[in-house]
C-alpha cells in the first residue's frame, strides 16, 4: 500500500509534493503561532504600531518560512555529505569576523552584507550540531566511551565555542558548550566524565573569573544581587520582575503594560519581550508561550525517535536541545533566575539573524522528519 | 551491529532523560512566573504603582497678612517667569540670543540656564527670568514666534506693600535651607518658601496651609504623560493683626535717618498698633533672594538694620526709669508727695562722688518738680532709702526684666538686678552705690523699648497688667486682665510729674508738647550715657554730644502716653547714639502721639 505521507519504499527518492505533503503540519502550526504572538508583541511594543518592528519581523518571518521549507526539502543524505563542509566555511566565517572586529577596535559579531547582516555565531549553532552528529554517526560506541575518541569532537565544539567567547559573546559561547554537552550525553560519554569536567571546572571558575570583562562580571554579581546597582546594570533585571509581577495572572491588557509602555522596561522589544508579553497579558499569556514552545520542543524528540538514522535522531536532538537553550535561558534571565546574557527569545525577540537561523534548523528538523526512514550510511 | 544496537538503545535512554529534563525546567519557569505573577503580584503592582505615577504637592497660596483696618500688609503676587524648553526648538542658543534682545541676560544668568539644560531632560523647563512685568510678558509674547521653545509660566511672590517699614514686625520669606525642621512635605518642593523671621515665621503654620496633591503618570524619563487626579489644597488663613499701617508708617518715617525704635500701645488692651525698628531691610528682596553685595551691605551697616531693636536691643533706661524709682519710694514710704531733696549739682556717698546730670544743680525740688526736671540727686536719695530689692520688686511688677515673647525671634529679657542676682552673678555683695545709680536708670539695668512700651502702659492704665501682644485682644482675654499691686493714688503723683515733664516750661521735655483738641502729651525723657565721663572731662567741660563721634553718643529715650488725662495710647522710643531724649527722642514720641489722637485707631473697638 502506498501512503502519500509516508516514505514507505526504501531508499527510492522521493517527489518533492510528497515531501511537502510529509511535513508536520502541527510543528509548523506552533512555529507560526509563536511568531504570530512575536509580531503582535512587537505591535504592542510600539506603541500600537506596525513601524518599526512588527513589520519587518512579519517580513523576516516570511522569508524565514521560505528558508525553513529550503532546508526541509533537502535530502538528510545531503546534508550529512556537506556537514564539515558547512562546519568549516562557518569556523573561517569565524575568523575574518574575529579579525575584522580587531581591526575595526572594537566588539563585531557580524559580517555586513549590505542587505542583510550576517551573525557567524549564529550559524555555529547548527553547523557545530550537524558536525558532532556525524562524527558521532560514523563512531563506535568504544570509541565514545574512551577518552581519546572524545578529543576530536571536543576541540570540534571548544575551538569556535572559544572564538566566540573572545569577541565578546559569553552568551552564545556557553550556549555552544551547553549544546556540545547535551549532544556528549545524548551519544552515552560516561557520567563520572562530565562529573570530572564538572569539578575541574569548579577549580579553575576563578581564574576564568580572571579572564572575563568587566561588564561579563559586573552582569554576574548584579545577578546575584540586582539591589547592588539598582541604577545600572541591575535595573533591568529589577524593572523586568517588577513589569512581570505587576502583570498579574490575567495581564494589564494588550497595550496597556505601564512598565513597558512608559519605558521603565528596557530591550522591551528584544531580550525582554517575555517580560512585556507577561506584563500585558498576564501568567496566562506567559504560560502559553511556555506551553507552545513546550509543544516545538516535543515534536523536536518526536521527530528524533522516529528517525531510523543515528544522524537523524542525534541532529533533531541536538538542534532541539538548542533551541530549547534559546527559550529557556531568556526565559530564565526576565524572570530574575540566571544571569542577563543576551540571548533572545526566538520567533518573539525582533531580530533577522536569529529568526533566520532558527527557521534554518526549524528546516533541518522536518528534513530529519521527512527522511525518518531514510537509510543513512555511515561512508 | 550489536555494538550499533547498543549504541542506538544508549541514545534513546539519554534523549528521553534530557526530554525530562528539559520538561522540568520548562516547568520551573512556569513555577516561577506564579510567584512574580501571583504570590508576589501585590508587591510588584505597588512597585508599578511607585514607578509610573509621580505624586506633586501643590504649593498652597500662603495666608494674607492684614493690619487692623484690613490693609494688606503680606500678600501673594503674580510672578510671571520666562521658561525654555529644550525639546521645542531647533537651537537654544539662538532662541536665547533672540531672548536677550528683548530683555539682557547676564552672563551668570546665561551660563546657570545652560548648565541646568544640560543636567536636565530636554522636556523639563528651565528658569530664564522671573520676576517679569507685564510689559515684558507681553513683549515676549508679541514675539513668540522668534522665540520658540520659551513659554510664561506664572507662580506666585510673596509681596510686602510696606518694605522696609513693616520688616522687623513681618519678616520676610525664603527659599528652605537645610536648617529647617522638614515637618512638611511642602518643604521639600522645589521653590517653596517658608517664614524666615518675624511674625511671618512665627505664625508659619497658620499662614501655610495645605499643599494639594497632583498625580501624574510619568514614563521612566520623567517625562509627563497624563493628569490621574488632583486633590485641592488648602489656602493659608488670613491673618489679621493689631497694627496700624498709617502709624506704623508714620513713626517709622518720624526717624528719618536715625537708628533705633518705637514701640507703641492701646494701653487698655496691650494691642500694638506701632512697632518700629530702623533702620530696616527691604523684605521684598529677601523673598526674591538677595544678592552677595545686598547682604554684605546689610551685615557691615553700623546701625545693624538686621537687628530687631525693639526685642534685641538693651539698654540702660536711664532717666525714664525715675518713674518707677519715685513709686518705689512712694510704696515704700520713704518717700512722700511733698518730700524734698537738696541737689547742690552732686552729693558725696563716702568719698565718691555722684552727679546730677545739672552741674549747677536743681535747689530744693519736691517728688513732682524732679519728675519734672529728671534731677538725678533727688532720685540717688530716693534709691538710697528705698534699696535696689524694692525697686527691682516694682519693675517686674511693670514688665521689666522678662521677655514678653511677644512671638518674634530673639527676643531679650533685660535684666533688672537685686542683691541676690549681684551675688550669684559676681559672688559679691551689693554697693549701696550701685543702688544709688540704679536710681537713675545707669547700672546693670537693662531694658528693651518694648518693655518700656509696657511698663508706660502699666503706669497710666491704671495700673493692669497689660501684655503687648500683635494680635486682637477678645472680651474674655480683655476682662482677664489682672490689676497690679499699687496704689492709685502714687500712680497719679507720677503721672502728674510725667505730665509736668512735657507741659510745665522747664519740663525737659517742653519743647515736643502738643495740645490737639485739648488732648495733651506726657512723658519722661532720658539720655544714657554709653561711654565714661573721666574725671578730667569733667574738670574740663562735658564735650558736646554732636562734637562726638556717633557711636560715643547718648542714646536718647522717650516713654510718653496721650491723651495725658485719660491715656489711650503710650509710646516708647529709642534713637542709638540720638544725643538727648529731649532734643531727639521726645519730638519722634510726640509726632507718634499726635497722629495717634488724630487717627484714634482704638476708637473703633466695640465697647466690652
Amino acid at each position: 500500500m502506498y501512503k502519500p505521507y509516508e516514505t514507505t519504499f526504501r531508499g527510492q527518492r522521493m517527489t518533492i509534493k510528497e515531501k511537502l505533503m510529509n511535513i508536520s503540519f502541527w510543528y509548523v502550526f506552533f512555529i507560526c503561532l509563536l511568531a504570530a504572538i512575536g509580531v503582535t508583541m512587537l505591535y504592542s511594543a510600539a506603541n500600537g504600531h506596525w513601524q518599526p518592528w512588527a513589520i519587518n519581523q512579519l517580513l523576516r518571518f516570511g522569508v524565514g518560512l521560505g528558508v525553513m521549507i529550503f532546508f526541509a526539502l533537502i535530502d538528510i543524505r545531503i546534508i550529512l555529505r556537506y556537514s564539515y563542509l558547512f562546519y568549516f566555511f562557518t569556523l573561517i566565517l569565524l575568523l575574518v569576523v574575529e579579525v575584522t572586529g580587531h581591526i575595526g577596535m572594537g566588539a563585531q559579531r557580524w559580517i555586513n552584507f549590505g542587505f542583510f547582516k550576517l551573525q557567524p555565531s549564529e550559524l555555529m549553532k547548527i553547523a557545530l550540531v550537524l558536525v558532532l552528529a556525524r562524527y558521532f554517526h560514523s563512531t563506535q560506541l568504544q570509541t565514545i566511551e574512551s577518552t581519546s575518541g572524545m578529543i576530536k569532537p571536543a576541540l570540534l565544539a571548544l575551538i569556535p565555542a572559544g572564538l566566540i567567547i573572545v569577541q565578546p559573546d559569553l552568551g552564545t559561547g556557553l550556549m555552544l558548550i551547553m549544546t556540545t554537552t547535551a549532544i556528549f550525553f545524548a551519544v552515552g560519554v560516561q557520567m563520572w566524565k562530565f562529573v570530572a569536567v564538572g569539578i575541574t571546572g569548579i577549580i579553575l571558575a576563578p581564574i576564568a573569573w580572571h579572564f572575563l570583562h568587566d561588564y561579563q562580571k559586573d552582569r554576574v554579581l548584579t545577578f546575584l544581587n540586582p539591589e547592588r546597582d539598582p541604577l545600572g546594570a541591575g535595573y533591568h533585571i529589577i524593572q523586568s520582575k517588577i513589569a512581570l509581577g505587576s502583570g498579574g495572572v490575567f495581564g494589564k491588557g494588550f497595550l496597556k503594560g505601564t512598565q513597558t509602555h512608559l519605558n521603565f522596561l528596557p530591550e522591551k522589544h528584544t531580550d525582554f519581550i517575555f517580560t512585556m508579553l507577561s506584563e500585558e497579558l498576564g501568567m496566562i499569556g506567559a504560560v502559553c508561550v511556555i506551553l507552545i514552545n513546550f509543544c516545538i520542543i516535543a515534536y523536536g524528540y518526536s521527530f528524533a525517535f522516529k528517525s531510523s538514522s543515528y544522524f537523524g535522531k542525534l541532529v533533531a536532538i541536538g538542534l532541539t536541545t538548542n533551541y530549547f537553550l534559546y527559550v529557556f535561558i531568556n526565559t530564565a534571565m526576565v524572570l530574575g533566575l540566571i544571569p542577563v546574557v543576551g540571548i533572545p527569545l526566538p520567533l518573539i525577540s525582533y531580530g533577522g539573524t536569529v529568526m533566520l537561523s532558527v527557521m534554518a534548523s526549524f528546516g533541518i528538523l522536518l528534513s530529519v522528519h521527512i527522511n525518518r526512514d531514510v537509510t543513512v550510511g555511515k561512508e | 551491529m550489536n555494538r550499533d544496537n547498543d549504541k542506538g538503545k544508549v541514545l534513546l535512554k539519554r534523549s528521553l532523560i534530557m526530554a525530562g529534563v528539559k520538561a522540568f525546567l520548562l516547568l520551573c519557569l512556569i513555577g516561577r512566573l506564579y510567584y512574580l505573577q501571583v504570590y508576589q503580584a501585590d508587591k510588584f503592582k505597588t512597585m508599578a504603582d511607585e514607578n509610573r505615577i509621580s505624586t506633586r504637592l501643590l504649593i498652597p497660596q500662603r495666608g494674607i497678612i492684614y493690619d487692623r483696618n484690613d490693609v494688606v500688609l503680606a500678600t501673594n503676587e503674580q510672578n510671571f517667569q520666562a521658561l525654555i524648553v529644550a525639546e521645542q526648538t531647533t537651537d537654544v542658543q539662538s532662541t536665547l540670543d533672540a531672548f536677550k534682545k528683548i530683555m539682557p541676560l547676564s552672563e551668570a544668568e546665561e551660563e546657570r540656564i545652560k548648565r541646568d539644560l544640560k543636567r536636565n531632560k530636554s522636556f523639563v523647563p528651565i528658569k530664564v527670568k522671573d520676576n517679569l512685568t507685564w510689559e515684558q510678558v507681553s513683549e515676549i509674547q508679541l514675539n513668540a514666534p522668534e522665540l520658540p521653545g520659551i513659554i510664561i509660566d506664572e507662580g506666585l511672590n510673596r509681596y510686602y506693600p510696606y518694605g522696609e517699614k513693616m520688616a522687623q514686625v513681618i519678616g520676610y520669606v525664603a527659599a528652605v535651607s537645610e536648617k529647617d525642621v522638614k515637618d512638611d512635605p511642602l518643604l521639600e518642593v522645589p521653590g517653596f518658601k517658608i517664614g524666615k523671621s518675624g511674625l511671618e515665621k512665627f505664625l508659619e503654620h497658620r499662614l501655610r496651609g495645605k499643599g494639594g496633591i497632583l498625580k501624574l503618570e510619568v514614563n521612566a524619563y520623567g517625562r509627563v504623560m497624563k493628569e490621574i487626579e488632583e486633590t485641592e489644597g488648602v489656602a493659608g488663613e488670613p491673618i489679621h493683626l493689631t497694627l496700624d499701617a498709617r502709624l506704623q508708617e508714620k513713626a517709622y518715617e518720624a526717624f528719618g535717618d536715625e537708628s533705633g525704635a518705637a514701640v507703641l500701645l492701646d494701653v487698655h488692651s496691650g494691642e500694638i498698633l506701632a512697632f518700629v525698628s530702623t533702620p530696616a531691610f527691604d523684605p521684598n528682596a529677601f523673598s526674591r533672594g538677595l544678592t552677595h553685595d545686598e547682604w554684605q551691605a546689610l551685615v557691615e551697616n553700623e546701625k545693624s538694620p538686621l537687628t530687631n531693636k525693639a526685642i534685641q536691643g538693651q539698654y540702660s533706661p536711664g532717666s525714664v526709669f525715675k518713674p518707677l524709682v519715685a513709686l518705689a519710694g512712694l510704696e515704700s514710704k520713704m518717700i512722700k508727695e511733698d518730700t524734698r531733696f537738696f541737689c547742690a549739682g552732686k552729693m558725696l556717698l563716702g568719698d565718691h562722688p555722684f552727679h546730677c546730670w545739672k552741674r549747677a544743680g536743681h535747689g530744693y525740688l519736691n517728688l513732682e518738680e524732679s519728675l519734672m526736671h529728671s534731677c538725678d540727686i533727688y532720685f540717688y536719695e530716693t534709691a538710697m532709702r528705698v534699696g535696689i530689692d524694692k525697686i527691682a520688686d516694682l519693675a517686674r511688677r511693670f514688665g521689666l526684666g522678662k521677655t514678653v515673647n511677644i512671638g518674634l525671634e530673639h527676643e531679650k529679657a533685660g535684666l533688672i538686678p537685686d542683691k541676690e542676682w549681684k551675688l550669684r552673678r559676681f559672688g559679691e555683695p551689693w554697693q549701696m552705690g550701685e543702688s544709688l545709680i540704679s536710681g537713675i536708670g545707669q547700672g546693670y539695668i537693662l531694658v528693651t523699648p518694648l518693655q518700656l512700651a509696657t511698663m508706660t502702659a502699666r503706669l497710666v492704665n491704671g495700673g493692669y497688667e497689660v501684655t503687648p501682644t500683635f494680635f486682637p485682644v477678645d472680651e474674655k482675654a480683655f476682662r482677664d486682665i489682672k490689676k497690679i499691686e499699687v496704689s492709685p493714688r502714687y500712680l497719679n503723683i507720677v503721672k502728674q510729674g510725667m505730665f509736668d515733664v512735657v507741659n510745665i516750661p522747664g519740663g525737659t521735655a517742653w519743647g515736643s508738647r502738643f495740645d490737639y483738641n485739648g488732648m495733651k502729651m506726657a512723658g519722661k525723657t532720658g539720655s544714657v550715657q554709653v561711654r565714661r565721663i573721666s574725671l578730667k572731662e569733667r574738670q574740663t567741660g562735658v564735650i558736646k554730644q554732636k562734637d562726638l563721634p556717633w557711636k560715643y553718643r547718648d542714646h536718647a529715650i522717650f516713654i510718653g502716653y496721650a491723651p495725658a488725662d485719660n491715656p489711650k495710647y503710650a509710646v516708647a522710643v529709642l534713637v542709638e547714639h540720638g544725643g538727648g531724649g529731649s532734643s531727639v527722642a521726645a519730638p519722634i514720641a510726640s509726632k507718634i502721639l499726635k497722629e495717634s489722637l488724630i487717627l484714634d485707631p482704638v476708637k473703633s473697638r466695640p465697647h466690652f
